[in-house]
C-alpha cells in the first residue's frame, strides 16, 4: 500500500516532529504540555521504528514488537508523570517549573 | 497514486498539528492538536500494513493517554488559563538549537542511499503478534512481554500511591520525625 513513496520520505517526517517535539520541550513551562513534547518525541521514533521494519526487514517483526513495547511503556510513562503533576499541584497550586523550585513539602 | 495523496496529506497533517501543539497557547488545544498528531500516525501504520499497531496506537495513545492527559489539564488548569512560554532569548536559543538539529539529520538522512528488501513480507495479523509474543524461540519475545507486564503494575500501583491523598501518612511522617 505504501506505492512508490520512497523509506526517506518517512524518515523526513519523523525527523522533522521529533525536533518539534524537542523544541516544546525546551519552550514550554507547564508540566503538562512538557509530557505532551515528550509523547511526539516518543511518537516520532515509533514512525522511525515501524518505517524501517517495513522497508528494510518485512521478513522479520522486530520493529513492530519494539513499538508495540514502546507504547506500552509511554502508557505507563504518563500515568505515573500525571500522578507527581497532580500530587505537585496539591502541593503549590501551580504546575509551572518556574515555581516548583524546592523538593520539601 | 492515491497512496501518494495519502501519504501527503497524513505527512502535511502531522506537521500542522505537531508545530500547533507546541506553540499552542490554550493548553486543552494543545492536547487535541496531539490528539489528531496521534490519529494521523495510526493511519501511517494502516499504510505500512501493520493493522494491529495502528490498533493499538489508537487505543493506547489516542484512546487513553489523550484522555489522561485531558482530565490532568482540567483538574491543573482553569479553561481560560494561558499557558506561560519562554522569554523571546530562549525561544529564539531553543529555535536555532532544533533547526540546526534537524538540518543535520534531514542532510544525513537523505544523503544515505537505503536499499529497500526484496523479500516477502512477513504477515502481522493478530495470530502472528500472538504467537511471538509467547513464543521464546529465536523470533519470540516472552521475556519483554513479561517484563512489559511486571512494569505495568509497577506503573499502576506507583501512580495509585502517589496520586491519591494521604493525610493519615503525613501524620505518621511527622510523628516519625519528631521522635527522632
Amino acid at each position: 500500500m505504501t506505492g512508490s513513496i520512497p523509506l526517506q520520505y518517512f524518515l523526513v517526517i519523523s525527523t522533522l516532529m521529533f525536533f518539534t517535539g524537542i523544541y516544546g520541550f525546551l519552550t514550554r513551562k507547564n508540566l503538562i504540555t512538557m509530557l505532551m513534547s515528550i509523547e511526539l518525541i516518543l511518537n516520532a521514533v515509533n514512525i522511525n521504528f515501524v518505517a524501517f521494519n517495513r522497508y528494510l526487514y518485512p521478513q522479520n517483526l522486530q520493529g513492530h514488537f519494539f513499538t508495540l513495547i514502546i507504547i506500552a511503556i509511554a502508557a505507563a510513562e504518563a500515568a505515573v508523570a500525571i500522578a507527581i503533576i497532580i500530587n505537585i499541584y496539591r502541593n503549590f497550586r501551580s504546575i509551572d517549573v518556574d515555581n516548583v523550585d524546592e523538593m520539601k513539602f | 497514486m492515491n497512496s501518494e495523496v495519502m501519504f501527503y496529506l497524513l505527512a502535511g497533517m502531522i506537521l500542522v498539528f505537531s508545530v500547533l501543539t507546541v506553540t499552542s497557547r490554550k493548553i486543552l488545544r494543545a492536547a487535541v492538536y496531539l490528539l489528531f498528531v496521534l490519529i494521523s500516525t495510526a493511519a501511517i501504520y494502516f499504510m505500512l500494513e501493520y493493522t494491529f499497531l495502528a490498533a493499538v496506537q489508537l487505543t493506547v495513545y489516542a484512546g487513553g493517554i489523550v484522555v489522561l492527559i485531558i482530565f490532568s489539564v482540567l483538574l491543573t488548569s482553569h479553561i481560560s488559563e494561558k499557558a506561560i512560554m519562554a522569554d523571546r532569548r530562549q525561544s529564539l536559543m531553543s529555535a536555532l538549537a532544533v533547526v540546526a538539529g534537524a538540518l543535520l539529520t534531514l542532510f544525513t538522512i537523505l544523503r544515505f542511499t537505503f536499499t529497500p528488501s526484496a523479500e516477502p513480507a512477513h504477515t502481522s495479523t493478530v495470530t502472528d503478534v500472538g504467537n511471538a509474543l509467547i513464543s521464546y524461540d529465536r523470533n519470540g519475545f516472552a521475556l519483554p512481554f513479561e517484563v512489559i507486564s511486571i512494569l505495568l503494575l509497577a506503573a499502576l500501583i506507583g501512580a495509585i500511591i502517589v496520586a491519591r491523598k494521604e493525610k493519615d501518612g503525613i501524620v505518621l511522617m511527622k510523628n516519625k520525625n519528631l521522635s527522632k
